[in-house]
């Protein structure tokens, strides 16, 4: 069976915002202000409203924008006119073209893209072609990437209530660029390595933003005789084959239930009417019943008519997860699943003799207030009937589980047009020649090349490359390549633990962390005592590296002072020496590395406590 | 508009037609679109297939005719009118600016659309509040207007009172509050109310503030405020919309939805839903006819008065213009070495009104020394009239009276709201 895999990638670019000199960071901090928006459907071309669209709006949903100063401007706010595109940002989506070998424009157009969700503050998405046509090449053949965008980030969705949804302007307007590949890839093997290969790509500019959120994929996918299916919120590229596999899975099962029911029955036999089956549960004990009832509820029920056994497993969580978004129900009941959740055969039986229904029938319940009963139903009939096509297009969420739940229909052809108020930016041939000529190493070059320069193992090399230290490393070493070991396990290793332990790395310059391992590389700073110098600049990322040696009680002994310390120690020791001869080195120096507690370089502590033990009266 | 190198070698092909791009043996389909005013005229721009548009530069691309622009046919019959069974009715008058204008989503250009039915289709609601009609006086960016259109507008609402309940003036927003004053002065026993509107965003956007800030204008012009109004958004959100004095109301930031404000005083009154507020006294609705008196005098300047403020250019001023009015410095001050030129204008009876660059605050000429020298020299006091207010109603005051001391008559009293004797405390910030 041929499969059709693509993939859209948005990565986030390490800059200011695309339109403002707004930071491109987010923020927990208690918004300043809040500013309640709505959005209308404007006219279409032909100057026509969306009459549907329209009495969503007149139903009254409305957004409301958390703006924190410090992260958001009168620009987010859709107050001002955006500014001129953030240079840095379409260098670096110019340069990320480059390594995707895709020829970039002569001229840049930013165009507004409609989306009405409330995730832009204008209604709509400044997005512009960087470039076409590029390419990357896989162990399973060439994977194209028709088209790279620079785009704005929308803003961050907070929560839903209802009608109101609230969002925080911090996200929206950073940077992002957006690769699209063609659906060349065949296998879920293929699209990993993709995934990956386009990753590094990114990664390798040192550009882009790294952390959760920051880069997102979405996969479409469709298998043969189906449809595409585009699947959001992919986050690490480990679940990618497992997504894949539980979508084609899930498309097969789709297109057997169509199969099944085209055998059946006539699509325009499924017929809509909703029974009101409230007095059949009066006396239920399922917990889920007696909740709804308890709360002015309803139970409402429908015939499926030849659908028995195509639900469970199969049709069935479609038909719940269109009542859910369509009606905000929790859920549904179908009759392959029941008697279950308290609800008994009885109360089964009598809701079949109640809908006269056959053996091949079945029937959809949900327990809820009338008015959302009835939608969740309308909602369930909806997409049964869409079971005669088998897999209808839509965009997916993906769950914790690798499986997937439905959103909504995919999006039609957006509509756009162009953004008037930025001017045009002309690449020139000057800018291109320079990108070109300095284009930077890819992270699967530098991860060979560390490997060799500096004798690391591979999997070290591979981490480091990948890492965001990369360069950090390599100016550290450069004097010293058998310090290499050392700053590469801090900068990997260390580092990573203390985050785990809840330090706030990020707050340390990168010049800081320079500065310790260049301190240690020197011996000033015990190996040692490279994690408590770490920690307290955590606390206080600013401070000298004296300071924070003087604080930390880290003064360091010199040369003499250690000689002195260690020759104090022999003497106590005499007894456990004479006894054990030279193998009394090693437990020697565990009790003089604990007095000295990282104040003095553990070699300089080995080196002198030998020359002690040979010196050492009676030996 | 295309021009030089790159419209010969266009030759035949015109905007909007279907063309092939070829560039480095690629081939790129899509419609050649207009060029933007900030383009450099080194770019072609193409609409590609998928909605995008991109450039080329010329030199490095053949460019071939597929297909000529496909000539739209329709060119809808436009209703003046719309008509609703007990909804009483509101005339709209276009004048142009962003509120009057729909996009073209092929260029982005901005168009001028003002038919009945073209505001009935954008915002139905309106159906529901009121029976339209509408009416293009004209259509300009309002920072073209002149005190000649502010005539035309005066006497077109004049005359659309008398057929409708309430008049609504559609109107770019830079100077709406200068159309506004020039009503207000000009319009005498208003019996019904008159409301200026306009918008920051263009319509096209879903985030536009049009459509609010016009559904809260027609609901003002069927309420019983009989006054020239601004009606525009409140604050930054979508919650509802201000109702300003004309004479009173001043645009205080370049671009946000919020930007008009009222000065020196509390707006009349707020639009929420379909709620009117009112925080202060206005004039009421009442059944007589409206009374205009378009004449103006346009001599007239306003002079914004700095430190090194160069003396010569008031012996221009004199000898060419018939009123000054002068932006002074906080309570109504200028550099002392200018007062001579006052005098000098005193002398040929030509008046001169002081205001204060401050904005907020009222001018008063006799707390220093130099505000009394400028009393001394015949300088009339704008008191907490704003500076581009007093322009307007020398204007007025200059094109119906002769006399010096009937022209300083009306600049002191109040004519149009636009003078108050109380300065109050919660109008400041």
């Amino acid at each position: 069976m041929q499969v059709k895999i693509g993939f859209e990638i948005h990565q986030q670019l390490a800059t200011k915002k695309l339109f403002c000199s707004c930071p491109g960071e987010l923020t927990d901090a208690e918004p300043d202000a809040r500013v309640v928006r709505r959005l209308r459907p404007t006219q279409s071309e032909l100057g026509e409203i969306d009459r549907a669209a329209l009495d969503e709006f007149i139903k009254k949903k409305y957004y409301e924008y958390e703006v924190n100063n410090s992260h958001a401007c009168l620009v987010e706010l859709d107050e001002e006119p955006p500014h001129e595109p953030t240079e840095k940002a379409v260098d670096s989506a110019i340069e990320i073209a480059l390594l995707l070998k895709a020829p970039v424009v002569d001229e840049i157009h930013f165009m507004r893209k409609l989306v009405i969700d409330g995730s832009n503050t204008s209604g709509f998405q400044r997005t512009a072609i960087i470039a076409f046509d590029g390419y990357i090449d896989t162990s399973q053949g060439k994977v194209r990437i028709p088209i790279i965008c620079l785009e704005e980030e929308a803003a961050r969705k907070i929560k839903q209530e209802g009608n109101r949804v609230v969002y925080r302007l911090d996200r929206l307007g950073i940077p992002l660029v957006e690769i699209t590949t063609a659906p060349d890839i065949k296998t879920p093997g293929q699209a990993i390595e993709a995934a990956k290969k386009i990753g590094d790509i990114l990664r390798s500019t040192g550009k882009v933003k790294r952390g959760i959120g920051t880069i997102r994929q979405d996969i479409n996918i469709s298998i043969e005789g189906g449809a595409r299916v585009e699947i959001k919120g992919v986050q690490d590229l480990d679940s990618i084959p497992w997504i894949i596999k539980n979508e084609i899975e899930r498309q097969k099962l789709l297109l057997d239930v169509k199969e099944e029911i085209e055998n059946r029955v006539r699509k325009d036999k499924i017929k809509l009417k909703i029974h009101n089956l409230t007095d059949i549960f009066r006396k239920s004990n399922s917990g889920i019943i007696k909740k709804a009832l308890g709360n002015r509820g309803r139970i409402l029920g429908m015939r499926l008519q030849g659908f028995s056994g195509l639900l469970i497993g199969r049709l069935g969580p479609e038909l719940a997860g269109y009542a859910r978004v369509k009606a905000g129900v929790s859920g549904i009941f179908h009759s392959d699943e029941l008697p279950a959740y308290g609800i008994e055969a009885e109360e089964v039986d009598e809701v079949r003799r109640n809908l006269s229904l056959s053996e091949e029938d079945a029937f959809v319940i949900v327990a809820e207030r009338y008015a959302k009963a009835r939608k969740a139903l309308e909602a369930v009939h909806e997409r049964a009937l869409l079971a005669f096509d088998g897999i209808p297009e839509e965009t997916r969420m993906v769950l914790k589980n690798s499986s997937s739940k439905y959103m909504r229909p995919l999006p039609g052809a957006a509509r756009m047009y162009p953004e008037t108020d930025i001017p045009p930016v002309v690449i020139s041939p000057d800018k291109l020649l320079w990108t070109e000529s300095n284009l930077p190493e890819l992270i699967e070059h530098k991860a060979k090349r560390l490997e060799v320069d500096y004798k690391l193992n591979s999997a070290l090399a591979e981490q480091l490359a990948r890492s965001e230290y990369s360069e950090l490393f390599e100016k550290v070493v450069a004097g010293n390549k058998k310090f290499a070991g050392f700053a590469a396990s801090v900068l990997l290793s260390t580092l990573k633990e203390l985050r785990r332990e809840g330090f706030s790395v990020a707050a340390i310059p990168e010049e800081k962390i320079e500065e310790v391992l260049i301190a240690a590389e020197r011996g000033e700073l015990a190996r040692e005592a490279v994690v408590e110098v770490l920690k307290f600049l955590c606390e206080k990322p600013e401070s000298r590296i004296e300071t924070v040696r003087e604080s930390l009680g880290l003064k360091g002994f010199d040369e003499d002072d250690l000689r002195e310390l260690i020759k104090d120690i022999l003497k106590e020791k005499e007894d456990f020496i004479r006894e054990h001869g030279k193998a009394a080195e090693k437990p020697l120096m565990g009790v003089v590395m604990k007095q000295v507690r990282g104040k003095a370089d553990g070699k300089l502590i080995n080196r002198i406590l030998r020359e002690e033990l040979l010196k050492f009266p009676g030996e | 508009m295309y021009r030089g190198k790159i419209k010969h070698i266009l030759g035949d092909i015109a905007e909007g037609d279907r063309v092939k791009v070829i560039k480095e043996g690629k081939v790129y389909n899509g419609i050649l679109m207009p060029r933007s005013e900030l383009g450099d005229s080194r770019h072609v721009v193409i609409k590609l297939e998928n909605g995008y548009n991109i450039g080329f530069n010329i030199d490095n691309i053949k460019i071939e005719l597929i297909s000529v622009r496909e000539k739209k046919k329709k060119e809808e019959k436009v209703e003046e009118e719309y008509s609703r069974e007990n909804r009483p009715y509101v005339s709209i008058l276009g004048t142009g600016g962003t509120i009057a204008s729909k996009i073209d989503y092929v260029s982005g250009a901005v168009h001028p659309a003002f038919s009945t039915s073209e505001i009935v289709n954008a915002i139905p609601e309106l159906e529901d509040i009121a029976s339209l009609k509408t009416e293009i006086v004209f259509n300009i960016l309002s920072e073209n207007m002149t005190p000649e259109h502010w005539r035309t507008i005066a006497r077109e609402v004049a005359k659309a009172m008398n057929k409708s309940s309430g008049v609504v003036v559609a109107h770019g927003t830079d100077t709406i509050a200068y159309t506004a004053s020039a009503i207000a002065f000009m319009l005498s026993d208003i019996p019904k109310p008159v409301v200026l509107v306009g918008s920051q965003r263009s319509s096209d956007r879903p985030s536009s503030d049009a459509s609010l800030n016009l559904i809260s204008a027609v609901r003002v012009a069927l309420s019983d405020i009989a006054e020239v109004v601004a009606v525009m958004h409140a604050g930054s959100s979508d919650e509802g919309c201000a109702i300003q004095r004309a004479t009173k109301v001043r645009k205080m930031h370049s671009s946000r939805r919020d930007a008009f404000k009222s000065i020196d005083s509390l707006p009349i009154g707020e639009v929420r839903g379909d709620k009117i507020t009112t925080f202060q006294e206005y004039n009421m609705r009442s059944e007589g006819e409206v009374k205009l008196d378009d004449r103006l005098e346009t001599d007239v300047a306003l002079l914004k008065i700095y430190p090194g403020f160069p003396e010569q250019l008031f012996d221009y001023y004199i000898e060419n213009f018939r009123g000054i009015v002068i932006e002074g410095t906080g309570l109504g001050h200028v550099p002392e070495n200018l007062i001579s030129k006052l005098e000098e204008a005193r002398n040929k009876d030509m008046p001169v009104v002081m205001t204060s660059q401050t904005i907020f605050g009222r001018v008063n000429m006799k707390v220093y020394s130099t505000g009394r020298k400028l009393l001394k020299a015949g300088v009339i006091s704008g008191r907490d009239m704003l500076p581009e207010v007093a322009l307007v109603k020398l204007m007025v005051a200059l094109g119906r009276f002769k006399e010096y001391g009937e022209v300083r008559s009306f600049m002191e009293r109040n004519i149009a709201g636009e003078v108050s004797e109380r300065s109050l405390y919660n109008t400041f910030f």
